[in-house]
């Protein structure tokens, strides 16, 4: 394809200061998004996804820090901007829903208020329209009775009500890359089905690109365009979401998929994950971080990974690939 | 508090009859014109209808799911059962004893209080920072029986070992435990007074699959084990499929339609619950076709017309019979139930 990447990741990696050690949570990570394109970060919680992106929005937490990568981002490495010009680009061109709802909006004013505050500030409305406007959001994620439910306080709506709400906002200035980070967990599937369609219309109509961290593997496969598995900080496979469900080529894929509810015909027909995540500050980790649960497992195992390339925009990093 | 509380009474473990709670809405504001304007006769606040009338029972060992869509009144509904609200009107009966009457306020300290336990959404929120986990999972058993110091101790670990959470992390605080392991916790805690009913409101939502996998066969290995109804909201219909016996389907503050889970979901009655159903995200395009996707604009919660029913406006059926009489819950075949005009 010769479509140019609306955000390329290349190479990043981040490291958190703690008491207990340098801990490595992102390795080499890179992968990019096109215009007007959807990209699915998908795995177990811990593997970075939620890291990934707070790195690419320049809001990675104090003891955070990026020691390697480019995000370029319309001509300039988001990683490499001044705090002031990224604060300028995120309100504009870069837009986030973050995992807690509840916690991200403001308990004491109105949610219409809310979504009109940033209309103004960002999305060029005038005082006067920003509530009608504010008004128009609230109906396109549909909530009830938009014209008097913009009147309630956040207590006053349901979660998946408040999770709706931060939608609105973040889409309210049509961003040129929306990152969110688990935005339909707490809704049902007909109102989520909803929200993919608001956020396929603006990437159709304004070729915004997205990148959707979620937990359910099939939502990926029908919305994104391509699925990025990640496994303790290191991208392990990437691929069409079809592609990924018909055949998984990395291990831990194939496990995640196992675990998913799907079409399966009792509880105990799905399995775990056996293991846990690698101790991500030992000085030692291996290669393939994996490798500790891995049943396919060989010498080679101990080599640097390679980036196999298995099919159409399908890519596995591992030896023993299945 | 030595008297048995759980004689085994013939019937429903739970019975919800008619069940309602409005919001009072419209701000400040209102409140404010309303209280200055005493000479006026003024109009009555705004209501909203969470929760409105809504009856169907538990059974002892039933586990029963409660879906729909965001907003129609799950969550206000399992906190009138497990009376963190005070209801509107209505009755909640656990095994013929009326709950209903005792306030919110004071129900924490009612000896009725350790029979029905909640796990909530988020486990790690729900959790005090400042406990460890052995605190947290004493807490309910310190405020509702009398144990002494060492036969608490044995019991805390006891828990622990029901909910596969290792000792060695009881003296944890929730911000250095795991969401499954969080989530572990409050299921310890909840189970810890023994309930006869515990209720999950979307206990599995901000874990990932791996972790739901085990909480879930973790719960179902504890219902049989101890013999518990469930009521378990969820919006993952593949997981409701999964755990439920039955299942019940809200919509707009009301039920529309409820049965054996295996049934509604291999053949749905209501027009919302067919909606609903065909949204399960699919990875494989051959199981999108035929797809409903429904327009229209949602009816407003606040005041709605009694006449018309709840899902007129969205539905694809609706005829002009539906906005002028609302439909009531059914019998369709032999354990089922629908609420529309035009389902049997
Ligand atoms: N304290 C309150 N004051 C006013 N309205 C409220 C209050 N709490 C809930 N509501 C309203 O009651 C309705 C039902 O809310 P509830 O939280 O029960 O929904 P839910 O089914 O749990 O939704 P979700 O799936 O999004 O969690 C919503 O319209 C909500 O705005
Ligand atoms: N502020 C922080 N300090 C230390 N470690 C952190 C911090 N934030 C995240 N981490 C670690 O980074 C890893 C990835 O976390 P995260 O990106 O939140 O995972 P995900 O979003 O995939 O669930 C985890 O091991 C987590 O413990
Ligand atoms: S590289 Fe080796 S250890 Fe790692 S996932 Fe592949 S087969 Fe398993
Ligand atoms: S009663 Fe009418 S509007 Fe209501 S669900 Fe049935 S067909 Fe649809
Ligand atoms: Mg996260
Ligand atoms: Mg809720």
């Amino acid at each position: 394809m010769t479509a140019i990447p609306a955000l390329a990741v290349e190479d990043l990696s981040v490291e958190f200061r703690t008491r207990s050690g340098v801990v490595k949570v992102l390795e080499h990570v890179g992968f990019s998004v096109d215009k007007g394109e959807t990209v699915a970060l998908v795995g177990e919680s811990g593997s970075g996804k939620s890291v990934t992106a707070f790195a690419v929005m320049g809001i990675l937490d104090a003891a955070g820090k990026v020691t390697s990568g480019r995000a370029m981002f319309g001509g300039s490495d988001l990683l490499a901007l001044s705090e002031r010009d990224l604060a300028e680009q995120r309100g504009r061109e870069l837009s986030m829903i973050f995992q807690n709802p509840r916690t991200a909006l403001n308990p004491i004013r109105r949610v219409g208020r809310q979504i009109a505050d940033v209309l103004v500030r960002h999305g060029g409305a005038t005082r006067n329209d920003a509530p009608q406007a504010a008004i128009a959001m609230l109906k396109k994620v549909r909530i009830p009775d938009p014209e008097r439910r913009a009147e309630a306080y956040p207590f006053e709506l349901s979660g998946g009500m408040c999770q709706r709400i931060m939608i609105a906002i973040a889409l309210a200035c049509r961003p040129a890359l929306l990152i969110a980070d688990e935005p339909t967990t707490g809704l049902d599937v007909t109102t989520q089905a909803v929200i993919m369609d608001l956020i396929g219309e603006l990437a159709g109509e304004s070729g915004m690109a997205t990148i959707f961290i979620t937990h359910d593997l099939a939502l990926a496969a029908e919305y994104c365009d391509r699925i990025v598995v990640m496994h303790a900080g290191h991208i392990v496979e990437a691929a069409p979401g079809r592609a990924l469900f018909d055949h998984a080529r990395h291990p831990y894929s194939a496990k995640l998929l196992a675990a998913t509810p799907g079409e399966t015909v009792s509880l105990e027909a799905l399995a775990s994950i056996p293991g846990g995540l690698p101790d991500l500050r030992r000085p030692d980790l291996p290669p393939c971080r994996y490798s500790g649960r891995c049943e396919r497992r060989t010498e080679a195992c101990d080599q640097p990974l390679p980036q196999r390339i298995v099919g159409d925009h399908h890519v596995v990093a591992c030896w023993n690939p299945l | 508090m030595s008297e048995p509380l759980s004689v085994s009474t013939p019937g429903p473990l739970l019975d919800i009859a008619e069940l309602a709670k409005r919001f009072t809405v419209g701000g400040k504001q209102g409140l404010l014109a309303r209280a200055t304007s005493f000479r006026k006769p003024v109009a009555p606040l705004p209501q909203l209808y969470a929760v409105d009338e809504v009856s169907f029972t538990i059974a002892r060992g039933e586990t029963v799911g409660l879906v729909g869509e965001s907003g129609c009144g799950k969550s206000t509904l399992v906190r009138l059962i497990n009376r963190l609200l005070d209801p509107t009107s209505g009755s909640i009966r656990l095994a013929g004893t009326e709950l209903a009457d005792f306030k919110a306020r004071a129900f924490a300290a009612n000896p009725h209080r350790a029979r029905i336990q909640m796990v909530f959404q988020d486990a790690g929120d729900s959790l005090n920072p400042r406990y460890t986990a052995a605190d947290a999972i004493a807490d309910p058993i310190r405020r509702l029986k009398k144990m002494p110091g060492a036969a608490l101790a044995a019991r805390v670990e006891a828990l622990a070992d029901m909910t596969g959470l290792p000792r060695e992390l009881l003296s944890r605080f929730p911000h250095q435990l795991s969401g499954g392991q969080k989530a572990r916790v409050g299921i310890a805690r909840a189970i810890a007074v023994e309930p006869e009913l515990l209720i999950l409101d979307e206990p599995t939502a901000a874990l990932d699959v791996s972790v739901q996998v085990v909480i879930l066969q973790l719960l179902q290995q504890l219902k049989r084990e101890l013999g518990m109804s469930y009521l378990f909201v969820s919006h993952d219909l593949n997981v409701v499929r999964l755990l439920c016996d039955r299942v019940l389907v809200m919509y707009l503050g009301k039920i529309v339609e409820q049965g054996p889970a295996a049934e509604v979901f291999a053949d749905p009655r209501h027009p919302y619950t067919k909606a609903l159903i065909s949204a399960i995200p699919q990875a494989d395009p051959a199981q999108r076709a035929g797809r409903l996707r429904l327009g229209g604009e949602p009816r407003s919660p606040i005041d709605p017309d009694p006449t018309v029913c709840r899902f007129y406006g969205r539905c694809p059926k609706g005829t002009p019979r539906c906005a002028e009489e609302m439909p009531i819950l059914h019998p369709a075949g032999s354990a089922r139930q629908v609420a529309c005009h035009f389902a049997t």
